[in-house]
């Protein structure tokens, strides 16, 4: 019961992007930890609304 | 499970889902419980589900999950990241859920209850869902190219360009259309025009504060946000028995109007991150939330459908729009039967989330599944009403009369009884000072959810539940102004920056404030005419949106079918080729008689030649004779506007068709534009998080 809660809060923490920053941070050291520091929260939250609303991304 | 008992499942299902359909077809003169429209479909769904779309998966596709997907090969951290599927489909519908399939059934419920729900039923199972699954995945193995690219790729520049023209026009008439929903639920309603307006503070408040306050934490801004929406629902009472706070909330249509379009060019302008972004979180939570709780109020209330299976409306003389069953059943009811629009989400923007080529059904076909169940709900919100009370919020003054009594007496002549008496209780109720001709589906949808609402969870609260309704209504479809204007804006500079560099620019401020005044000019062109409009506007704006919204569907369908026949899968074209046939039918039939019709209801050449004739004898009352040449101006309009979508799509058509037949005959034609296979290094090891 308690794991369902935690996957279901997982999942909407996810859906909304609560853990973007979190997920950025994984993927940055994963992927690019040579290249420095990863950006702050701030400075990578604006960029991430900034991406996320580029283009058609609601309909009627 | 072994297959015996799996096959007695499926062949259950077919039985009950066959008899619910039966059900509520053959049922005439008694009431209907709405359980057997939610029965009918969710059988046809998991049929529609489990065996076409996989069959379309298997055989036509042929997806396959050990294919490294864009996701995956150009995984960046930002907009491609290999998602898991429950969220893919989640942003998925949260993107193509919109108020469409809430409008759209709510109008042609005009006809009775059955013409509309066949129509998204099957139209969604064998259309809609085919179109985004199958576009989905086109985009899905190019790269999550834009359906405007793909267009070009494999088609040639004209599909492309066309899809641009499309997709520009249908936003203008889109957001054109919404204003209008919005202004007619707010027209001389104080509770509702201050609740709508709250949401605009309310957003920049959210958007303030996880920017500065606290950093990214969105579910606790939101969840702060959602606090103070239901605060403005509930301070809007406050404000509406107030006699000194009232007035400042009781407006005229046309002032509403403008008060949008200034809205509209400050959403296209402010920051995302301080209105649009914001703004956007709260209407998804709402609208998932008020999906659902509306399911859960169905199901456990099981109300009687009131209205008969079909109206004598259906000859074409119907009181919200005009024209026959068919076509205009299918062009009214756009969004929740086959969009074009969601062709734009399923290419460019899920791809970049899709993690393996086997969750396509899922997301494509299953997202707009649960799109079409959405509209089935506002079938039953609509039709649980009492007809007369039904077509005495929907119909027009210019159709009924404006006084009260004459517009019962007209209601009640059709066979549909209503009292003036019950339409006062009824507004009483729901905290309204009139509930006649609130045009535009809004307030009507408001009324049956609230009834719906207040049977299931309590009566003593359906004035806070109608205008709970309204305020969930009005805050998605203010985010879909928002976003259309910006994106309309975005789409401008972009055209405009191929001749002035400078005018490309997003974010050089004079480029910016006049590609945003010229989409909100547009736009607001039509929302003032459909504010103006004695006839409420809708009447007009509407089959225009539908046809639009069609033509986009119809490009999207050429692309597929190109596509299929240009990758030697002939044979099954028939699966986007049918509905496309479909769609072009029901396209240029509307659009025919929408320009060549002598009915003044339905044509809009008619209509101007009506008005004008009328005009010239001195027939009309000074205040119609004012308006008079702006209206005869705008028929005439919109018939180019229609001339113009028509033509567009018949182009396309036969672009498609010219790139088969040389396909076909063995000439060169554009090549596949598919990227190359490269292996999945997700598929072995892939944690699902």
């Amino acid at each position: 019961m308690l794991n369902t809660i935690k996957i279901f809060w997982q999942a909407i923490r996810q859906l909304s992007g609560d853990d973007a920053y979190e997920r950025y941070l994984i993927h940055y050291a994963q992927h690019h930890a040579t290249n420095g520091e990863p950006l702050s929260k701030k400075a990578f939250f604006k960029q991430w609304q900034d991406e996320k609303w580029r283009g058609v991304k609601r309909c009627c | 499970m072994n297959i015996l008992l799996k096959n007695t499942l499926w062949i259950a299902i077919t039985v009950l889902g066959a008899g619910a359909v039966t059900g509520i077809a053959l049922n005439r003169g008694e009431p209907i419980n709405a359980l057997w429209f939610i029965t009918a479909a969710l059988c046809v769904y998991a049929i529609g589900y489990r065996f076409y779309a996989a069959w379309i998966e298997a055989t036509v596709l042929m997806v396959d999950e050990t294919r490294a997907t864009p996701a995956e090969r150009l995984e960046n951290g930002s907009d491609f990241i290999p998602t898991n599927k429950w969220i893919v489909f989640g942003h998925h519908f949260a993107a193509i859920a919109g108020p469409g399939p809430l409008v759209g059934p709510t109008l042609a419920a005009q006809f009775g209850y059955l013409p509309g729900t066949l129509w998204i039923l099957f139209g969604a199972v064998l259309g809609g869902c085919v179109q985004d699954m199958v576009t989905l995945f086109l985009s899905t193995r190019r790269d999550a190219k834009s359906l405007g690219q793909m267009a070009r790729d494999e088609l040639g520049a004209l599909g492309g360009t066309a899809a641009l023209i499309a997709t520009f026009a249908i936003m203008i008439i889109l957001i054109a259309v919404l204003g209008l929903v919005v202004v007619n639920a707010m027209k001389h309603s104080p509770w509702a025009t201050f609740t709508v307006s709250a949401t605009i503070p309310i957003a920049m408040i959210v958007g303030i504060y996880m920017r500065y306050v606290r950093v990214g934490q969105v579910l606790e801004a939101s969840a702060l946000g959602v606090i103070l929406l239901l605060l403005a629902v509930a301070g809007g009472r406050v404000i509406d028995e107030s006699v000194t706070l009232r007035v400042l909330f009781d407006h005229e249509g046309l002032t509403l109007a403008w008060w949008v379009m200034a809205y509209g060019f400050a959403a296209a302008i402010l920051p995302v991150w301080l209105l649009l972004a914001p703004r956007d979180y709260l209407s998804t939570y709402m609208k998932l939330g008020t999906i659902t709780l509306l399911a859960v109020a169905i199901i456990l209330l099981q109300p009687d459908v009131k209205m008969p299976a079909i109206t004598q409306f259906v000859d074409g003389t119907g009181p919200i729009f005009g024209g026959k069953l068919f076509p205009f059943v299918f062009i009214t009811i756009a969004c929740g039967a086959i969009s074009g629009f969601h062709a734009l989400i399923a290419s460019g923007t899920t791809p970049k989330l899709l993690t393996n080529e086997r969750d396509i059904r899922m997301i494509g076909y299953g997202g707009m599944l649960l799109e079409s169940f959405v509209a089935v709900m506002a079938m039953i919100a609509a039709t649980v009403l009492e007809p007369g009370v039904f077509f005495a919020i929907n119909s027009s003054a210019g159709v009924v009369g404006k006084e009260a009594v004459d517009a019962v007496a007209k209601i009640s002549s059709w066979g549909y009884p209503v009292t003036v008496e019950q339409m006062q209780l009824l507004a009483q109720q729901m905290g309204e000072a009139t509930l006649f001709a609130r045009t535009g589906g809004a307030p009507s949808l408001a009324v049956g959810m609230a009834s719906i609402f207040g049977s299931a969870f309590g009566q003593s609260m359906l004035a806070l539940w109608y205008h709970f309704a309204i305020m969930f209504e009005a805050i998605f479809i203010l985010t879909t102004l928002d976003a259309g204007t910006r994106v309309g804006r975005f789409m401008l500079q972009d055209i405009l920056g191929n001749k002035w560099a400078v005018m490309g620019q997003t974010s050089w401020l004079p480029s910016v404030i006049f590609t945003s005044a010229v989409v909100v000019s547009l736009w607001g062109y039509f929302l003032y005419i459909g504010v103006i409009d004695p006839n409420g506007g809708v009447n007009i704006l509407w089959p225009l949106f539908g046809i639009a919204n069609q033509m986009l569907a119809a490009i999207a369908l050429c692309v597929a079918t190109g596509i299929l026949v240009k990758s030697a899968k002939g044979k099954f074209a028939f699966i986007t080729g049918v509905p496309l046939l479909w769609l072009i039918i029901i396209t240029s039939t509307a659009s025919w008689q929408k320009l060549t019709s002598d009915d003044s209801r339905i044509g809009f050449l008619a209509a101007a030649n009506d008005l004008s004739s009328k005009l010239a004898a001195g027939l009309l009352p000074p205040d119609k004779a004012a308006i008079a040449p702006k209206l005869i101006f705008n028929f005439q309009l919109d018939a180019v506007i229609t001339l113009f979508f028509v033509s567009l799509l018949w182009l396309i058509v036969f672009d498609m068709v010219r790139v088969c037949v040389r396909y076909l005959m063995g000439k060169p034609v554009p090549a596949l534009a598919e990227s190359p296979h490269s292996p999945s290094r997700l598929v072995e090891d892939w944690v699902r998080d």
